[in-house]
């Protein structure tokens, strides 16, 4: 009997090893440990044995069983294992291929000037102020010391609605109607983006349509070196802080001091190219203080406050920055342009 | 303004400062140098040649055989193809190794079988644009009238060895737009003199006086009308050198009595016009305003009608000028001119403005009239003309002037203190400094304690008040000197509004949903500005548009955003989604401002997912557009008070078309382009939607509150409904609402069937429903309690039977 058990232990270890899947494994654990397996079988003899001996067979049976059991196991382990290995081996795929796109678009190159500006200025304790793109003729021209039949507004050539009602041809009037709110205190902050309209016809390098931003301050004792420290703080972030400014006189009706800021050619290193025409210098914005008759008109007491402002076209900043060469583009929305300015620098 | 270095020269020293130089120092201080052009730049080589013989071409009937001596050794053979060639003449020769603008080089050639050897040159060849070029010279080559010698440098004998500063001036700076006013600027730049021209003439023993009567009804329009009358003139080309400095400041060269009006008109900034004294028909001048519906022939032959607003010279009775603008043709000076009247006057701006505007004539006169002259100068320049026309024109210049004169000048007396400069300005200068500057410019001071009193010449019209004359402390004294700093006084708190905040939001969510932000024109046709409005209104228009595509402001900017969608497409791009932020315009009738409301419009076209080598490619469809919307109100707290509506609008898909309600109101649409658009505009299935921003923006959101996390399970109850085919799912589902009471967390769509197994006209919705309660678990029999009600509503109100 012993003899017998051991030889089943051999033969069915011998299967087990062989097993090529878990479907004949199961078989030999059925065929040997099974109720009417040869085991059982084997010990049906036990009867016969002294009862010294049949505990010992007992045990022994039990090992053999035990052994049978564990090798089931382990190779059971081995072939899931295995089956694993080969079910990945078949999933592998080609990382390589292209992903999933996420669909994606991106704020307009003008919104992005306008918003880097903003938000640069909002850090330096300016809020934001909007007005009408359709504006009296009072305060797109007269509050802003151009009385009916001043030469300068040949430089702006309108579009009228009415004698009294136009399209605004910058956003000045916005600072008007803002410091009007004020009722002649200080201080204002504000900086005033958005559409404004002239009539011009549309090419390279003018738009009937473009947007403009200014900035406006009135306290007590804003001084013209205030202008010119904001707007160096102003050049250096949007442009980089090695590019140096300069401001050149000229001329608005509407600030006296005026002065006009260029920026350093980048291009060139203000040796001179074609971008800055030879001059070493890009022409940036227009600023000054603000007219007295500005501030009167205003509500504001011209003796006790002075102020400051500037304007500029986030088209040109734009172009500048980025290299485009058509303010068409702006308006074109090609989509090929319009995607280029997802990225961030 | 284009100022000649070389003519500059006669009024202000400029040694030791490069003409580039000059620029940059005129442009740090205040007038824009646009460009330096150096007028001989690239010409090497041209001499001048005389035309010793002439001959036909023995083959070319066009073409002429000269021998012309240039100062070599040997006179040469030049073919020359000039109509006006001719034997004596001394002309601009370049010579075999010359090299003309454009890097033309001169070679030795044969044409047609001659030998050439070099090139006789027109004005142009040397670099002069054909519209400066005098008459008689631009068909052909250039001529010297008088003294030169063979084998000079044509070039420096044309006075074309200058360079010329464009001055781009602003319209406060009127005063450059004379040679005499740049002086002044210059002058007060580099702190050197200026040397005025001071005309001594000569007079005849005749009065002006005998042969004219001036009388200035418009006194008002004209305070100061100067003749002068010049006798025995004759007429022919002015100087070189004249000739030469108008050509440098962009005017044609004419005889020598325009000539010599317009070298007054550019040195002193005053325009004069010369009349054929024997062709004005009286002894006399009126000037008065015209009378409506009277007509005047130009000297550019043209009839004019005028009006009441416009000033004439008159001769007594008829018109012979449009004051300030034009000539009239009757007395215009001509070759057989002996006497001429040179009227020089000080007209009022805006009155040759009218003028000039109505008539379109803009010229160098009515332009310095419209910015207004110095009417201290109005005298001199008359004077000034009388000598040159003595010089040039061999002329007599008649005793005297004849004036009208109510003109009262009073230079401007402007004070400031020192305090407020050194205020403005952010300085620290002394009065010793200020004074200094006022010096410069030439301008009288007087000092008492802390105020500076300046009185402001004449010339400088546009300084007025203390700010003017602190700008010119501030851009002599040199902007670069003045230091950085930042205002100081009260801190004011950075920050957007609630409403940009919430845009920026908007637009945010857009791009991340793939939208790409649009800006279109605000200015659009009659057409595209009302379709697709959300409101039905008149649309804003133009007085005057440029083109009937911009005429009129838009009422909403779907259009817009489908010409970019086309634009786009036409480009290899048709699947696209765009969106746009803008105000659209909305009339209240002409006296008052338009409403500006800000919009929000999209437009969606082509595939909306493609991942073409997973094989997935899904076109936009109502419910990717519809997807994008919920979303959004969802980010702003809305969701719960909007609803859909189908409607039909048009331009619009008439079955795939909502209406977008926000707590009931209407606030703008999405659905389907209308198939016939989508064609028209070569366009594949297109989706829009636009809403009014500012009703969006603007609504009460409630403010958020935290909710505790749910501690208890939900139970979720799946039913499917058959319904009619024209059945809303929104409005079984705002029943279930209704029904489930406040157990009912949440109900959403999860199938939808139509077609084969059902009833004809029927469909089945299947909505799953969760139920649940924050405070305990809840059982079975609460559910059916809650469902069943549900199950009734639907059925009672809405017909729904539950699918078996």
């Amino acid at each position: 009997m012993q003899e017998r058990l051991k030889e089943l232990q051999t033969e069915a270890l011998e299967k087990i090893s062989t097993a090529a899947d878990l479907k004949e494994l199961n078989d030999i654990r059925v065929s040997y440990l099974g109720k009417k397996g040869p085991i059982t079988e084997a010990l049906k003899g036990m009867g016969k044995l002294s009862a010294e001996e049949r505990p010992k067979m007992g045990a022994l049976a039990n090992e053999v069983r035990d052994s049978i059991a564990a090798g089931i196991e382990e190779k059971q382990k081995h072939l899931e294992e295995a089956a694993v290995q080969e079910k990945l081996a078949a999933e592998k795929i080609d990382v390589t291929l292209p992903g999933r796109p996420v669909k994606t678009g991106n704020h307009h190159p003008l919104t992005r000037i306008i918003e880097e500006i903003e938000d640069l200025f909002i850090g330096m304790g300016y809020t934001v102020a909007e007005g009408p793109e359709v504006e009296k003729d009072y305060y797109n021209f007269e509050a802003l010391n151009l009385p009916k039949g001043h030469p300068a507004r040949d430089m702006q050539d309108s579009f009228y609605i009415t004698e009294e009602i136009l399209l605004r041809t910058h956003t000045s009037p916005v600072q008007a109607r803002t410091m009007e709110k004020h009722e002649g205190k200080g201080p204002v902050k504000i900086i005033c983006p958005g559409k404004v309209y002239r009539r011009d016809n549309d090419d390279a390098t003018h738009s009937h349509q473009f947007m403009q931003i200014e900035g406006l301050v009135v306290d007590e004792n804003i001084r013209m070196t205030d202008l010119k420290g904001t707007l160096e703080v102003f050049a250096k972030k949007m442009f980089g802080e090695d590019r140096e400014i300069r401001l050149r006189p000229s001329f608005f009706p509407f600030t006296e001091p005026s002065v006009e800021m260029d920026i350093s050619c980048k291009i060139c290193g203000g040796k001179g190219c074609s971008v800055c025409k030879g001059t070493g210098w890009i022409e940036i914005l227009g600023a000054g203080m603000v007219h007295p008759n500005v501030l009167e008109m205003a509500g504001f007491d011209s003796k006790k406050y002075t102020g400051f402002a500037f304007g500029m076209g986030p088209e040109r900043i734009a172009m500048l920055k980025y290299g485009v060469d058509d303010i068409r583009h702006f308006y074109t929305n090609d989509v090929r342009f319009l995607k280029q300015f997802s990225i961030h620098e | 303004m284009f100022v000649s270095y070389k003519w500059l020269q006669e009024y202000v020293d400029l040694s030791g400062v490069t003409p580039a130089e000059l620029a940059e120092k005129i442009t740090k201080s205040g007038i824009e140098v646009e460009g330096v052009e150096v007028l001989n730049e690239g010409i090497k080589g041209v001499v001048v040649g005389h035309v010793l013989e002439r001959e036909q071409h023995p083959n070319a009937d066009k073409l002429n055989k000269c021998l012309v001596d240039t100062g070599a050794d040997e006179p040469v053979q030049i073919i020359c193809g000039a109509p006006n060639v001719d034997k004596g003449q001394m002309v601009a020769v370049a010579t075999v190794g010359a090299v003309l603008p454009g890097n033309f080089k001169i070679k030795r050639a044969k044409l047609r079988g001659e030998e050439s050897n070099g090139m006789i040159c027109s004005l142009q060849e040397l670099g002069i644009e054909s519209k400066l070029v005098a008459k008689e010279y631009s068909e052909g080559i250039y001529v010297f009238p008088g003294d030169v010698e063979v084998g000079q440098d044509a070039i420096v004998q044309l006075n074309r060895d200058d360079q010329v500063l464009e001055l781009g001036l602003t319209p406060n700076r009127s005063d450059c737009l004379s040679m005499l006013g740049v002086a002044y600027e210059v002058a007060a730049i580099l702190g050197r003199e200026v040397k005025l021209p001071e005309p001594q003439v000569e007079t005849t023993s005749e009065k002006a006086s005998d042969y004219i009567d001036v009388q200035v009804e418009a006194k008002e329009d004209n305070p100061l009308y100067v003749a002068k009358v010049i006798k025995n003139v004759e007429v022919g080309p002015s100087p070189v050198w004249m000739q030469a400095r108008l050509m440098a400041a962009g005017i044609r060269p004419h005889n020598n009595v325009v000539d010599v009006t317009n070298y007054i008109l550019l040195e002193y900034g005053q325009p004069l016009h010369a009349f054929d004294y024997d062709r004005l028909g009286s002894k006399e001048i009126l000037v008065r305003r015209a009378k409506d519906g009277e007509v005047i022939v130009t000297l550019d032959d043209a009839k004019r009608e005028l009006t009441s607003d416009h000033l004439l010279i008159t001769n007594g009775s008829e018109p012979i000028a449009l004051a300030g603008v034009m000539g009239g043709a009757n007395s215009e000076v001509q070759s057989d001119t002996k006497t001429v009247l040179i009227e020089s006057a000080y007209f009022k701006g805006a009155t040759v403005r009218k003028a000039s505007k109505d008539h379109g004539l803009r010229s160098e006169a009515s332009s310095r009239f419209e910015k207004g002259v110095d009417p201290n100068r109005v005298r001199d320049a008359a004077e000034r003309a009388a000598q040159l026309l003595a010089e040039y024109a061999g002329g007599e210049v008649l005793e005297g002037s004849v004036e009208a004169d109510s003109l009262q000048v009073e230079p401007a007396v402007v004070s400031v203190t020192l305090e407020k400069i050194n205020r403005v300005l952010g300085t620290e200068l002394s009065m010793k400094e200020v004074e200094e500057i006022f010096a410069r410019l030439q301008f009288e001071t007087a000092v008492d304690n802390d105020t500076i009193t300046v009185t402001v010449p004449t010339r400088r019209g546009d300084i007025t008040i203390e700010e003017d004359l602190i700008e010119e402390v501030g851009r002599l004294y040199g902007y670069d000197n003045l230091k950085s700093t930042l205002p100081v006084g009260a801190s004011t708190p950075g920050h957007l509004t609630e409403y940009q905040n919430k845009r920026r939001l908007v637009r945010r969510y857009l791009e991340g949903a793939g939208l790409y932000q649009a800006v279109t024109y605000s200015l659009t046709n009659e057409a595209k500005a009302t379709q697709y409005a959300l409101e039905e209104r008149k649309p804003v228009q133009l007085a005057m548009p440029m083109s009937e595509d911009r005429s009129l402001l838009r009422l909403s900017i779907v259009p817009q955003l489908l010409e970019v969608l086309k634009y786009n497409s036409a480009r290899q791009n048709d699947s696209l989604a765009v969106y746009e932020t803008g105000a659209v315009f909305l009339s209240n009738g002409d006296e008052e401002l338009p409403e500006e409301r800000e919009h929000l419009a999209g437009a969606v076209t082509g595939l909306w997912q493609s991942h073409p080598w997973q094989g997935e490619k899904k076109p936009v469809d109502f419910y990717v557009v519809k997807g994008i919307l919920e979303g959004l109100f969802d980010k702003l707290g809305l969701s719960g008070k909007v609803a859909f509506r189908q409607i039909e609008k048009a331009g619009m898909h008439p079955g795939r078309t909502a209406e977008v309600l926000l707590s009931g109101n209407s606030v703008g649409f999405v659905g389907q382009v209308h198939p016939t658009v989508e064609k028209e505009l070569d366009l594949k299935e297109t989706y829009v939607f636009e809403l009014s921003l500012k009703a969006i923006l603007e609504a009460e959101v409630a403010p958020l509150q935290y909710e505790a996390i749910p501690r208890f399970p939900s139970i979720t109850r799946d039913i499917a409904l058959v319904v009619d085919n024209g059945a809303a799912a929104g409005e079984l589902e705002a029943i279930i609402k209704e029904a489930g009471g406040k157990l009912l967390k949440d109900v959403h769509v999860f199938d939808l069937y139509e077609g084969e197994h059902m009833e004809p006209g029927k469909k089945s919705i299947a909505f799953s429903l969760k139920y649940f309660d924050p405070e305990r678990t809840l059982t079975d029999e609460d559910v059916t309690k809650a469902h069943d009600k549900v199950l009734d509503a639907v059925k009672e109100k809405a017909g729904a039977v539950l699918r078996g």
